[in-house]
């Protein structure tokens, strides 16, 4: 009896093994390999939601997937999308979006200016839940005067609007579709969307297929029949990937074999500058930061970025001498006005400000520089924990943590020096200002400055641009002044593409709809 | 022996429910929660979010709100991934995992017994050594240097076989990874086997059968063969917890949609039901096989089915 069992509980294993291997070899060949696009894409997509989605290569699928009023070039300009043209008010307020009426979902049915209706009210409808609602909080109102006319209403003139009507959170959704199946409406079987793909398959943590899809008002332009979403959250095992010709596009790749690619891949080592950055905040709320601008000029003056860009990083990224990188469009950043002095200049001044906030090399700075656990990270605090011994005497203490951990203690504010980092949500110097607002998400060293404050939200109800923008760089000057945050590069955008991928355009906002690219025979 | 098998069952119940118990506390006792980010969510929203997922009522309330979904088999929503509910990701990324650790397991048992019986046979012949140097090698190098190594070689420079990627189960997608994971597994059962073989061999009754002029073959077969399969069995079920967390290390470099890449991204992001889920679902599979385990060893060992 014993023994019978023993052999069926074995049998048993083996027979689900061996189910296991036969019933899945029939999918193994891809149909077409010459016009499927293999994208490596990071991290699973969290949800094909657009207005649940959060990470950027969630973004990227729905980028193919979906299309808003305003859509983006290979090159990332902004170019109709839905709306065949748009037209302003003379105060800014008003926005009136013509669609194009040959636009249509997957299924058939014709995108309205109902659908965008409806989704830009479930966009921002507490129970959707969707962390990128605020970006909408300049929606007034929206009106459907007839079908195929949208006016939205602002609350005050936002000549980013087109950017932030690019973004998935302005995304139309299939209402109908919405509705039958609730959460499960973004499932190969219910999918409905109304960009130039479709989605096919979604097999979680494996990969997602979308095909092109027959619909799409501009099908013709389409070249490539699908494209696979390769999930591969390890920078290694992409680059493998890529290297075995297993994957036409990377997301990323390790910066430390940086060298090592350029000289091996050539061409194929694309990078770009990109509209975000990497910074340290200084805790305000606590001593030895609170009150002391003194010594975090010091600190932030005691830091050659140059260094920190050109050795410790090195794939093109910029030094960062000032909060908004270059690139941003109609704005000038402002840089600290020290940023040109020589080193000796610079070093000298900050030991004068050392000094004068009461530090010595007798009686230093014991300070703790916290960070999220990532090679990268560390080789930085490495670098600047030098620079500050060598200039002024600190004893650094380093620390790394693992992200959850080290957001919940940033946002507790009970950490000195931390490493951040933000990424621009629109091609507009407004949101980086927002990101220090003292009721923004980023904004964890506590910093609170009333004329700050009243500077970017006058800005954002100015209806001079001009005006506009001059409030924007002064809120930016009057921040850098107050040293509440170093910021220490601006990063790049980094890719592998394969030489017959053609079409890869690389941009500031970094992204690549994969209707504009395609496969060179 | 029916007793003996629902006696062992029902164990396995408070064991289960001390395994989520500790799950649940070390889960919320981690820092952060599962709606934190840079971007942060308005106060209403997440209100919202939190009300939704129960996550507003005292921890005890969801202590045992979990505990009524879990007996009736519903593992929650995941947080992190709101279009899917745990038990359909758990679903999905079972026969992946299975499929690995079942295939390495088989591979590793008679690729290392093989090997052991070989080197016991020959031993301290060359042989002996050879097998044994390549077992300490599989031993001490870990999971994270292989894997690399193998793609390297195999995908990236002879393009014999993908470097990664699941592709439906294809067998060439297999291979790698099986053998990762099954290598340190051959190594440590090859040298379980050669040393409870070798006092096997050197034990009065296989003496006697030598003296009564048995061939070497039929007393290994018959005689030697059974009783050297003793300490193998009884590894199994640490073999079968070591192939486990080894398939964490591996499907996360392949790249390869098994749980063990949700039980990372679930803890990470602070995806307190999807973690949970891969924790009970880890636990009672390794009871079980500590309960398969254990048959065998009754049925090959006497003493143990006669007590």
């Amino acid at each position: 009896m014993t023994t019978l069992r023993a052999a069926a509980a074995a049998l048993l294993v083996v027979a689900l093994v061996a189910a296991g291997c036969t019933d899945r070899d029939g999918d193994a060949a891809p149909v077409s390999e010459t016009t499927t696009l293999h994208r490596g894409n990071g991290l699973e997509p969290e949800s094909l939601d657009p207005h649940r989605a959060r990470g950027v290569e969630t973004f990227s699928i729905l980028r193919d997937l979906y299309e808003g009023l305003v859509a983006e070039a290979a090159d990332g300009a902004l170019i109709p999308g839905v709306a065949e043209s748009w037209t302003v008010s003379d105060d800014g307020l008003v926005w009136t979006f013509a669609l194009r009426d040959d636009a249509r979902w997957s299924n058939g049915d014709p995108v309205t200016a109902h659908d965008f209706e409806w989704s830009l009210r479930r966009a921002v409808d507490p129970a959707t839940g969707s962390g990128y609602a605020p970006m909408l909080a300049v929606i007034a109102d929206i009106r459907v005067p007839d079908p195929l006319t949208l006016e939205l209403t602002l609350t005050g003139p936002t000549p980013y609007l087109p950017g932030l009507l690019a973004q998935p959170i302005a995304f139309p959704v299939h209402r109908a579709t919405v509705e039958a199946h609730e959460a499960r409406f973004t499932r190969p079987e219910n999918s409905v969307t109304n960009g130039a793909f479709r989605l096919v398959d979604w097999v979680s943590q494996s990969h997602l297929r979308v095909e092109r899809n027959g619909h799409y008002w501009n099908d013709a332009a389409t070249r490539l029949d699908a494209v696979v979403y390769h999930p591969v959250e390890s920078e290694a095992t992409e680059l493998a990937r890529y290297r075995a010709g297993e994957l036409h596009l990377t997301r990323t790749f390790p910066a430390q074999q940086y060298e090592w690619l350029v000289r091996n891949l050539g061409d194929e080592v694309r990078t770009a500058p990109y509209l975000s950055t990497y910074f340290y905040g200084f805790n305000l709320t606590r001593e030895p930061f609170a009150g002391n601008p003194e010594l975090r000029a010091a600190l932030s003056m005691a830091i050659d970025r140059e260094v920190i860009a050109n050795q410790v990083m090195g794939a093109g990224e910029i030094a960062a001498w000032s909060w908004v990188p270059p690139g941003v469009a109609d704005y000038t950043p402002q840089v600290y006005e020290w940023a040109d002095w020589p080193p000796e200049q610079r070093i000298a001044e900050a030991k004068r400000l050392y000094a004068a906030a009461g530090f010595s090399v007798d009686a230093p700075l014991r300070v703790e520089l916290r960070y999220n656990t990532a090679e990268a990270h560390r080789r930085i605090a490495v670098a600047v924990a030098s620079m500050w011994r060598d200039a002024l005497g600190v004893e650094t203490v380093l620390h790394n943590e693992e992200w959850g951990t080290f957001l919940a203690n940033r946002q507790a504010q009970v950490l000195e020096v931390y490493r951040s980092g933000w990424v621009g949500d629109y091609n507009d110097a407004n949101t980086f200002a927002e990101a220090l607002l003292a009721s923004h998400g980023l904004n964890d060293m506590g910093w609170h400055d009333a004329r700050y404050e009243a500077l970017v939200l006058g800005a954002g109800r100015e209806t001079d641009l001009a005006a506009r923008r001059a409030m924007l760089e002064q809120a930016e000057r009057m921040m850098l002044a107050d040293y509440p945050l170093i910021p220490l590069y601006f990063y790049v955008s980094k890719a592998l593409v394969k030489p017959e991928v053609r079409g890869y355009e690389p941009n500031v906002m970094n992204v690549h709809p994969s209707r504009h690219l395609y496969l060179a025979q | 022996m029916l007793r003996y098998f629902t006696g062992r069952l029902l164990a396995a119940i408070p064991t289960l429910l001390v395994l989520v118990t500790l799950a649940f506390v070390m889960m919320r006792a981690a820092p952060g929660g599962p709606f934190d980010s840079e971007h942060m969510l308005q106060p209403e929203i997440r209100a919202n979010l939190e009300r939704m997922y129960h996550l507003d009522e005292p921890l005890l309330a969801q202590y045992g709100r979990y505990l009524g979904n879990l007996v009736r088999g519903d593992l929650g929503p995941s947080y992190k991934y709101p279009d899917w509910t745990v038990n359909e990701l758990i679903a999905a990324g079972l026969p992946v995992s299975l499929l690995l650790g079942g295939l390495a397991m088989l591979i590793a048992l008679f690729a290392g017994f093989a090997a052991g019986a070989f080197a016991a046979l020959r031993q301290n012949s060359a042989g002996d050594h050879a097998v044994m140097g390549v077992a300490m090698t599989g031993i001490s190098v870990p999971t994270f240097v292989t894997a690399p190594l193998l793609i390297l070689i195999f995908a990236v420079y002879a393009g014999i076989l993908p470097a990664g990627g699941w592709n439906g189960g294809a067998w060439r997608n297999l291979v790698l990874p099986v053998a990762v994971l099954a290598l340190p597994q051959i190594a440590y059962i090859a040298r379980l086997t050669r040393g409870a073989m070798i006092e096997v061999l050197r034990s009065d009754y296989i003496r006697t059968a030598r003296a009564k002029g048995l061939r070497t073959r039929a007393i290994v077969l018959r005689h030697a063969l059974k009783p050297s399969l003793l300490p193998v069995v009884s590894y199994l079920g640490p073999a079968v917890a070591a192939v486990l967390t080894g398939s964490l290390v591996v499907e996360q470099i392949f790249g390869l949609p098994g749980i063990g890449r949700y039980f990372i991204q679930g803890a990470l992001n602070r995806d307190y039901t999807l973690v949970m889920g891969v924790v009970v679902f880890y636990g009672a599979f390794v009871i079980a096989m500590n309960l398969v385990v254990d048959l065998l060893y009754a049925w090959l060992d006497p003493q143990v089915r006669y007590r």
